[in-house]
């Protein structure tokens, strides 16, 4: 094998980049030994962000519990794009039950383990946004109350995709959706309170809480290893932009990622026992119009019919945000 | 051994001899008894190994038990009425996937009105499930049915509710026989699942099927509840060997062989139909009975050859198709298809309505006269049934029903019996 010399050109960008890197701390995707959870060949989008988060959340899951892992997922995109009979993408024990009972099924099977004394052998469940913060949000918040030991990874792209892009709890304001159209005098979906799940997670007590974008792998990885090293229930909100319901181009999902924390409309962090423990700070702040105007979903507040207003009332939530979870550095903010 | 003790309590205890793994608990009347002794006991260290979990609903119960199963884990609920309809979807889901879950279903009225006594509606909505359903005549039989039910699920690979009326069996105290544990060992093996989740050997479960397979998947579940007719009644004959008494089995007759009029019921009522049928037996009417205890798988060629010697029959049930009729009625006239046989419904006990010895008396008279119309709803008030009928011609705004036949018939709060 010829020796390749190491080049330094991905200084300053946001990819992966091992080659700076010691061994010890390459990413579990960039390894030989990675385990390949959901493989090629299922039939998600191009650009889906649910494949790359559940591609790299299942293997960072896998590494760390030595290939001990079992997997059930909620009803949707996820599990229809992964298991089209008579074929499967899963490289792990997994098992779809219903819509709303992923977090309830995950507790049975780690309670089989536990009986069965396989205490090396840990537990994920997985689901939309849709299957988590609405409704499976019944049995999401018995698991985190009885502290079940399982790892419940949301894959948030804010609507229903997989019936056709309707509103869930976790759609934005103004967002147009199937069922939230953009039309009237204040188009899009309502203006809600939000319903933020990471937080209701926290309010728990549960051990460990954290969100993610897809723009952020390794801040993904480490995260999910992080919990896999923790006992008790689990949560990881991960941000992942879906093209088709967003309305944006296929190859601008991890830019739609990075624009979402960017703009502190997603602020990403994480919690033990419902305390904040660290923030990702915002390293290249921008607005919420820069992260919004690419989307067609948002096209309606924008252009001829702008509606300038709402574009202020949304800035307000992420300038809000960015207060709350301190997303920037001190100087910056003044 | 021989003790005096709750009908729940006996069933719990003899849940536990089946040696379940996982059992997951959520309140409602009449089953609660069952898993608060279930609790103690896990609690306790009586019963180990074992996880007991408290959820927060039936639906979440149901999950549980199906996350276990699927990981290869021995798995029981227990629920009644709402709670069952509750978890409705998440109870087809455990059939579909073949999961061999065993569920006590404590049989409630399903509201509204809310009513928390015993009729067989909740059980008899998920008649098309594909869970097995298998009537409990008395708390003995309970007692039985669940460890033959724990057998049959796991040879099958299908899931199985143990029916037994809510209160009337679930809260009797009466003396019930309960197995020792090396005769239930003897009886019912360890799990081994036909499918688990293990990382050693990953499958998917759960995946999505279109047309191409998904009415070979239903079939199958058919084919299961077939294979359960020819089983059922072998499973009941090594627990007679086993055990030394007779319980479960497809139906069981009783002064039948030679009767003109047979009744024909599932569940507790039967004593009381027996008693009075015993009384009109003295005075020389040729009567009988044919009890169910299997609903699902309905034993189809079994009812036939129970009553092709009789000239007429009467089911009597604790449900209502409302628009139609009876519910097992249906299934019974299926069974005497083209052989001419007579036959009359008895809806009766809806929502805990007594059933009397004196009121059974006087409808077997009517259907051995051939007397009756096709549907009889046994014991209903018809002024109060008029009376509300003339206020809705009379009244736009006539409100709400059960409040006004309450406020006719001058009851303050709902009184039993």
């Amino acid at each position: 094998m010829s020796f390749q010399p190491v080049k330094f050109y991905q200084t300053g960008t946001y990819t992966v980049g091992n080659r700076l890197l010691t061994p010890e701390e390459h990413s579990v995707q960039s390894g030989q030994s990675r385990n390949n959870s959901i493989n090629s060949g299922h039939r998600a989008c191009q650009g889906c962000g649910e494949a790359l988060g559940a591609r790299y959340a299942i293997d960072a899951a896998m590494a760390e519990s030595h290939g001990q892992l079992i997997a059930a997922n909620a009803t949707g995109c996820l599990e229809v794009f992964s298991t089209p009979y008579p074929e499967s993408s899963w490289q792990v024990p997994w098992i779809h039950s219903l819509f709303g009972n992923a977090p309830a099924v995950a507790t049975g099977i780690a309670a089989a383990m536990k009986v069965k004394g396989k205490h090396d052998v840990r537990v994920v469940a997985q689901g939309g946004d849709g299957g988590t913060t609405d409704i499976g949000f019944g049995c999401l918040s018995g698991m985190f109350e009885r502290n079940d030991d399982v790892l419940y990874i949301c894959y948030d792209n804010q609507a229903y995709m997989n019936t056709g892009v309707q509103r869930s709890s976790a759609t934005p304001p103004a967002a147009r959706t199937a069922t939230t159209m953009p039309v009237g005098a204040e188009p899009g979906n309502a203006f809600g309170q939000g319903k933020n799940l990471p937080e209701i997670a926290m309010a728990h007590g549960i051990p460990y809480v954290a969100t993610a974008t897809v723009a952020d792998l390794r801040d993904l990885e480490y995260k999910v290893r992080k919990a896999m090293n923790i006992r008790g229930a689990r949560y990881i909100h991960l941000f992942v932009p879906c093209p088709l319901g967003w309305g944006t181009a296929s190859h601008d999902t991890i830019r739609m990622a990075r624009y979402a924390k960017e703009s502190g409309l997603f602020p990403v962090f994480e919690a033990e026992h419902g305390e904040v423990t660290g923030v990702l700070k915002i390293r290249h702040k921008i607005s919420v119009e820069e992260y919004m105007q690419p989307q067609k979903r948002f096209a309606h507040l924008f252009g001829k019919h702008a509606h300038p207003e709402t574009v202020a009332r949304i800035q307000a939530i992420a300038d809000r945000n960015i207060r709350k979870y301190g997303l920037l550095d001190q100087e910056e903010v003044a | 051994m021989l003790k005096q003790t709750e009908g729940s309590k006996a069933v719990a205890e003899s849940i536990a001899l089946c040696r379940p793994e996982v059992i997951c608990a959520y309140p409602i009347s009449p089953q609660t008894h069952i898993v608060e002794a279930l609790g103690e006991m896990v609690k306790s260290g009586d019963l180990t190994p074992c996880e007991f979990i408290n959820v927060e609903s039936e639906f979440a119960a149901m999950s549980v038990a199906i996350g276990a199963s699927a990981a290869g884990a021995r798995a029981y609920t227990a629920t009644a009425s709402q709670g069952l309809l509750f978890m409705a979807e998440a109870v087809y889901n455990a059939a579909g996937l073949g999961l061999p879950i065993v569920m006590t279903v404590a049989n409630r009225a399903i509201g509204a009105p809310i009513n928390i006594w015993n009729d067989h509606s909740d059980s008899l909505s998920q008649r098309d499930s594909g869970w097995m359903q298998l009537f409990a005549e008395t708390n003995q039989e309970a007692v039985d049915l669940h460890i033959q039910a724990f057998r049959l699920a796991e040879e099958l690979s299908m899931p199985i509710m143990v029916c037994m009326d809510g209160f009337i069996l679930t809260h009797a105290f009466e003396r019930v026989d309960i197995p020792s544990q090396e005769q239930v060992d003897a009886y019912l093996p360890p799990f081994e699942p036909r499918q688990v989740l293990d990382p050693a050997d990953p499958v998917s479960i759960g995946a999505m099927v279109g047309p191409e397979a998904f009415m070979e998947v239903r079939y199958l579940a058919h084919a299961k509840q077939m294979q359960a007719i020819e089983r059922i009644p072998q499973l009941a004959a090594e627990f007679k060997q086993q055990f030394g008494r007779d319980s479960g089995g497809l139906i069981r007759t009783y002064r039948a062989d030679d009767a003109d009029t047979i009744i024909i019921a599932m569940g507790s009522v039967l004593g009381t139909i027996k008693d009075t049928v015993d009384e009109m037996r003295d005075a020389g009417h040729k009567i009988g009975v044919l009890g169910i205890i299997s609903y699902r798988p309905f034993p189809l060629a079994q009812v036939r050859a129970a009553l092709i010697q009789c000239k007429r029959f009467l089911v009597l049930e604790k449900s209502l198709a409302v628009g139609m009729g009876g519910i097992v009625a249906t299934d019974v006239r299926m069974a005497v298809t083209g052989t001419g046989l007579k036959g009359f419904t008895a809806i009766a006990g809806l929502g805990g309505r007594p059933i009397t010895k004196a009121s059974l008396h006087k409808l077997f008279l009517q259907a051995e006269q051939e007397a009756l119309p096709p549907v009889t709803f046994l014991d209903l008030d018809w002024d109060a049934v008029n009376k509300q009928l003339e206020r809705e011609r009379k009244t736009r705004r006539s409100g709400p029903i059960a409040e006004n036949i309450l406020h006719d018939k001058g009851i303050v709060s709902a009184k039993f019996g």
